[in-house]
């Protein structure tokens, strides 16, 4: 289980939190302006790292807060926490 | 190749069983094929046996990273089933269970395939509403659903002894899927191995692949190993949870995201339960293996991962949806538990297509691919040899993503 540093309610376990998904690049300012292709590639492809990768994580059964954690999907280590996107 | 056969058992009896020759043969790596495929897990070894039996094709090498039947071919539940959703979906998973039914035959292998069943045990209204539509959707493409009553399921599951009406989730109804079959994992990938190799097609194991090459057009011209380049003009991807980490290489982004499943192995109890049980309400299923295990699979962990080990909370709440049905287990010790990395595509169906690097293919995004093994490799090898896609395929290629003509089809279990 992961024990993920909230900064608000200090370290918790994983099943306090809720998954959001890997957190995305940026939405792009006008999406008129951005070719179908690199749309696409926004919308569909997250990184998919062996390696860190950020992600999004709900602090659900605690203070709420969505936090981005950054961290290794090959040995779980959360090297990064912070609150927001 | 030494054909199975009674006779051939008896000729080698008399010899004490010491002629049996190797299933398959250790080969000198050439430096170039006419088609390489990467993993010789059960989709990478079906796409070879049909594009040898089928399309003719010789010159073939599997590049194995481990050794062979020890990917995700032996890290999964071996349920062989149709009950899907989608009119996309349904005709390929119904053409898979029939070539898995005829396999033992088709490869000269015993596969121990057992034709028992699956039960679906429904505990709220709305899976009540999921597979009555599931029912209608695959009466027209040939699966099979048929209704049960409590009682019924009761009479065909004797440890089903929870889910009472005073339980959280009392048992509303079921659904019965006789198409579903278990087999013996092992024995397909050997199986399909000791037939290509007879065909010619050469399997190299502890053989990693580092990179995919391609030339200054932008096509595929073979792949950098340990062991050496080796060429090939087609190269076809069967990898898996690595799929992004090999298509990386070669600058292919693909909508693919790696995830851990895993599954868990009781001690073998006496003959229990001999049919599938699945409880898509609590996200569990289980059946009884030949050794009399119960073999138990359940949720994926929630993020991405390249791991292969079990999350103890993943393994506590999976256990504990089965005892809320089967109390009687309680007090069973749990032996072996595994996971897999598996990829899991944007809208959770599976690709099999051609990409934008010419003569690279990928086979990927299979979320419970055991199931899908022969019919997943007939439409690689299709796709290799002739550049089409195979009409059963035809739904999977990478362009639906262009398109946002996706085929929203999530597992029956594990996608709560």
């Amino acid at each position: 289980m992961l024990l993920i540093e909230c900064p608000f309610c200090g370290p918790r376990a994983e099943i306090e939190f809720s998954y959001g998904g890997p957190a995305a690049t940026r939405r792009p300012d006008d999406p008129a302006q951005v070719s179908d292709a690199d749309w696409v590639d926004w919308l569909t492809v997250p990184e998919n790292r062996a390696g860190p990768v950020p992600e999004r994580w709900c602090h659900a059964k605690g203070c709420g807060a969505w936090l981005t954690v950054l961290r290794d999907t090959r040995t779980h280590d959360i090297l990064d926490v912070r609150h927001g996107a | 190749m030494a054909r199975f056969s009674f006779l051939e058992l008896a000729r080698q009896a008399l010899s004490g069983h010491q002629g049996w020759p190797r299933h398959w043969r250790s080969r000198e790596l050439q430096p170039r094929y006419d088609i390489l495929i990467i993993g010789a897990g059960g989709h990478g070894l079906a796409a070879a046996w049909h594009l040898a039996r089928d399309h003719g094709a010789r010159n073939i090498a599997v590049l194995e990273a481990g050794w062979l039947g020890g990917g995700n071919v032996a890290r999964n539940t071996v349920t062989i089933r149709s009950n899907y959703m989608r009119d996309d979906s349904i005709p390929f998973y119904v053409r898979s269970v029939a070539l898995f039914d005829r396999l033992t035959r088709d490869l000269n292998y015993n596969t121990m395939h057992s034709r028992r069943g699956m039960v679906d045990v429904l505990q709220t209204w709305g899976m009540v509403r999921d597979r009555r539509r599931r029912r209608l959707t695959m009466d027209l493409h040939g699966a099979t659903y048929r209704p049960m009553s409590v009682p019924e399921l009761r009479r065909m599951v004797p440890p089903l002894t929870g889910g009472g009406p005073d339980a959280r989730l009392p048992i509303l109804g079921a659904e019965f899927h006789p198409d579903a079959a278990v087999n013996r994992h092992d024995a397909v990938a050997w199986g399909y191995a000791r037939a290509i190799d007879a065909m010619g097609v050469e399997i190299h194991q502890n053989t990693p692949v580092r990179a995919i090459l391609r030339g200054a057009d932008g096509a595929v011209t073979g792949v950098d190993t340990p062991r050496g380049v080796v060429r090939a003009d087609k190269v076809a991807l069967a990898v898996s949870g690595h799929t992004t980490t090999l298509t990386e290489t070669a600058g292919l982004r693909l909508p693919l995201r790696t995830i851990n499943l895993s599954a868990f192995v009781s001690e073998p109890l006496q003959p229990c339960l001999d049919v599938i049980v699945n409880c898509p309400d609590l996200g569990v299923y289980l059946s009884q293996s030949d050794k009399g295990e119960l073999v138990i699979g359940g949720a994926t962990d929630l993020g991405q991962s390249f791991r292969r080990d079990v999350k103890q909370h993943v393994f506590e709440e999976t256990v504990a949806a089965m005892l809320d049905l089967f109390p009687a287990f309680r007090q069973v010790k749990m032996l072996r538990q595994w996971g897999g990395h598996l990829d899991i595509a944007h809208d959770a169906s599976p690709i099999v297509s051609a990409t934008d690097v010419p003569g690279l293919f990928v086979s990927a995004g299979w979320w419970g691919g055991y199931k899908a093994i022969p019919a997943g490799g007939m439409c690689l090898a299709h796709l290799v040899a002739t550049g089409t896609p195979h009409p059963l395929a035809a739904p999977f290629g990478l362009g639906r993503f262009r398109h946002l003509d996706y085929v929203l089809e999530a597992g029956t279990t594990t996608a709560r």
